[in-house]
């Protein structure tokens, strides 16, 4: 894990806006979230990505002070927020399903938490008109919040929160209830709301596109556990658990059993006698369930042998199909021996955009670009 | 089934007519037989003054009669104030109930909640009252306890005031304040709650700006209903508050059946009608609501 890493860069001088020191929260028999410490920079954009139920809602709403955690501390921006109520923190959060208040306009909803701090009438007017100018929202003030658009709402939930000037500001899923060309528009007007306002931002999701593209560092929760803590490119490239593996991006998972080892290279076969071969990642030794891992844009495909890089072992399949989504495209084949599903990416020059159902074809991979894990219980070959 | 449906298509514009009608007919009948019918009579015979055996009049005497006397108009005030602390009085009691069995309580413990509020509901109204007369009276079973505690040194009468007649009236209409009540704060969505706390509003602040705004028409449709049970109440303050309890419907009773005065209980009635019509409107108007929006919530 790379928490104490981050701890450590942050004793350096960093600022550090949360921390939270072995964090535990139990429901009822399960563990929601379990003995969790870990800290987030002030200015930078840190998500928690995992499949729903893995407590990431559970560990918004200790931050946020919805909830109390079992064991524990977390602190914002330095101060112990133990017993701290959430109106209290220096903490907004942005609801999931938003949240805005139906009964009163754009600009009330937006001067709220001023009035509650007891801003004076003209001062609130004149710093939530500023607010929604910089959200491009100033001539809706006086709408009602059910005459915006998904976009819009989104970006007055954003900016109510903002206005109150936040240590932190929690997200919850706030693109989850958007269509999908608005979430990716939204995706985008996020990480340059965050960069202007250099606030720190804490974002949850189960869509690792998402966390990807806007994260500064990521954590990715399973089991009330992170599983690995850094930035995108980590999760992407080095992933440190099968869990992590699986979850960050497409990938061809295959188990099998060490039967051999070049250097830091194994031989992984397959039950049904497919060897590959890829990077070890962990203690590992001959006759070992792993599970391996190849991503589609690692593998090269080829009509002829010539074409491959003869660096690289050999394997042929049948295509199965050819899944056309524009730059994603890719192909999904059966490897011939085995019957085994493997996808690749398809490469953008479109040279092969003709390949049909059934044909043969051949493809290989880079060893240092596959990685495997010791089999997790229940997972193995 | 697809008969059905091509009939269905088929309709003229007039058959459709027809079968609204025939759907409404018996609201209509209900209306005009039971509602209009009734009223029409009453308003004639408020305006009319008897002259002899079978000879009637044009007259506006009995409106006179109860501006000039005193009783009238004092008890016909002292009803509708009285009706409107009690609607107040329930509407306080009855909002943290309607929290608690809207908000707090979950699944089986708020249905079971609501089903302890309706119970009393199944017993006839004259039943529960004179429930509260075995309590109350002198020789009642809270008199006895007060005397058993020490705090009385003698049984006192605890009927007859006019904190008893409240009592009643507030314990009779807190269910007809619940229900509205119940289901405008059911629909309110417990993320704003949340929100509004987050943006740092204490519980004080949530009640008056997040909670009260939305429930709103389900509090001024409670508030109606209840006003307009209670000035219309006859039993309750009757029998809770006898001689002394001075309700307005006690006096279109004697009008009517006691002193045969039918002309009089007439314009009585069309009195306490106006009254309530403007206090409705009057509510409405200083809540800036509509009477639409406001049955919706009912």
């Amino acid at each position: 894990m790379n928490t104490a890493d981050l701890g450590q860069t942050a004793g350096l001088g960093h600022t550090v806006d949360l921390a939270l020191d072995s964090v535990s929260k139990r429901f009822a028999g399960t563990q929601a979230v379990d003995d969790l410490s870990f800290s987030v920079e002030r200015g930078s954009f840190f998500s928690i990505l995992g499949p729903s139920g893995c407590g990431k809602t559970t560990l918004l709403r200790m931050i946020a002070g919805f909830i109390a955690p079992d064991s524990g501390s977390i602190s914002i921006g330095g101060r112990n927020m133990h017993a701290v109520a959430p109106n209290r923190r220096p903490v907004n959060m942005v609801f999931q399903q938003l949240a805005l208040f139906p009964m009163m306009s754009v600009g009330e909803n937006v001067a709220f938490g001023l009035a509650r701090r007891g801003v004076g009438r003209r001062e609130r007017l004149r710093r939530s008109l500023a607010m929604l100018e910089r959200v491009g929202l100033h001539a809706s003030a006086d709408k009602r919040v059910d005459e915006l658009s998904g976009g819009q709402r989104q970006r007055v939930a954003i900016a109510r929160s903002l206005v109150l000037e936040p240590t932190l500001l929690l997200l919850d899923e706030p693109l989850g209830a958007l269509d999908l060309k608005l979430r990716e528009h939204m995706k985008i007007e996020l990480k340059q709301l965050q960069a202007a306002f250099g606030t720190t931002f804490v974002y949850i999701t189960h869509d690792q596109s998402e966390a990807l593209v806007l994260s500064d560092h990521v954590g990715v929760m399973n089991q009330g556990r992170f599983e690995q803590l850094g930035t995108p490119q980590d999760l992407y490239y080095r992933p440190q658990t099968p869990f992590v593996a699986g979850f960050v991006g497409a990938n061809n998972r295959i188990t099998g059993r060490i039967t051999g080892r070049n250097g830091r290279v194994f031989e992984i076969t397959t039950a049904d006698g497919w060897a590959i071969h890829a990077l070890g990642s962990g203690p590992l030794s001959a006759g070992d369930a792993v599970e391996g891992f190849v991503r589609p844009e690692a593998a090269t495909l080829a009509r002829q042998a010539s074409d491959l890089p003869n660096t690289e072992p050999h394997h042929s399949g049948t295509v199965q199909s050819v899944l056309f989504d524009g730059a994603n495209s890719a192909v999904l084949l059966k490897e011939r021996g085995t019957g085994r599903e493997f996808r690749i990416a398809l490469p953008q020059t479109g040279r092969f955009a003709d390949l049909k159902p059934n044909e043969t074809v051949l493809f290989s991979f880079d060893p240092e670009r596959a990685i495997c894990f010791p089999a997790r219980a229940g997972q193995g070959a | 089934m697809n008969d059905d449906a091509a009939r269905s298509q088929g309709a003229t514009p007039w058959q459709a007519r027809l079968t609204l009608g025939l759907l409404l007919a018996p609201a209509l009948l209900w209306l005009g037989a039971l509602i209009v019918l009734p009223h029409v009579e009453l308003a004639i015979l408020s305006l009319r003054k008897m002259l002899g055996p079978h000879r009637y009049a044009f007259s506006l005497a009995q409106y006179a009669t109860f501006f000039t006397e005193p009783l009238y108009w004092h008890v016909f005030l002292r009803t509708a104030i009285m009706s409107a602390a009690a609607t107040l009085l329930t509407l306080l009691l009855a909002f943290p109930i309607a929290w608690v069995i809207a908000k707090i309580a979950r699944g089986r413990a708020s249905s079971l909640l609501f089903i302890l509020c309706l119970i009393p509901f199944w017993v006839s109204e004259t039943v529960r009252t004179l429930g509260w007369m075995i309590l109350l009276r002198q020789s009642g079973v809270l008199p006895a306890l007060l005397v058993k505690l020490g705090v009385t040194a003698e049984p006192v009468e605890l009927l007859y005031h006019d904190a008893t007649i409240m009592v009643g009236l507030i314990y009779g209409s807190l269910l007809f304040m619940l229900i509205p009540l119940i289901s405008s704060l059911e629909s309110l969505d417990n993320a704003l709650i949340e929100a509004a706390y987050d943006l740092g509003a204490g519980g004080f602040a949530i009640l008056r700006t997040i909670v009260i705004p939305h429930a709103a028409p389900g509090i001024t449709a409670g508030c109606i209903v209840v006003f307009m049970l209670t000035l219309g109440n006859y039993l309750t303050p009757t029998l809770l508050g006898g001689k002394n309890s001075q309700w307005f419907t006690e006096q279109i009773y004697t009008q009517f059946i006691t002193r045969f005065n039918w002309e009089q209980g007439a314009a009585f009635g069309f009195l306490l009608l106006g009254l309530s019509t403007a206090m409705v409107i009057v509510g409405l108007k200083l809540t800036g609501q509509r009477f639409g929006d406001v049955m919706r919530r009912t």
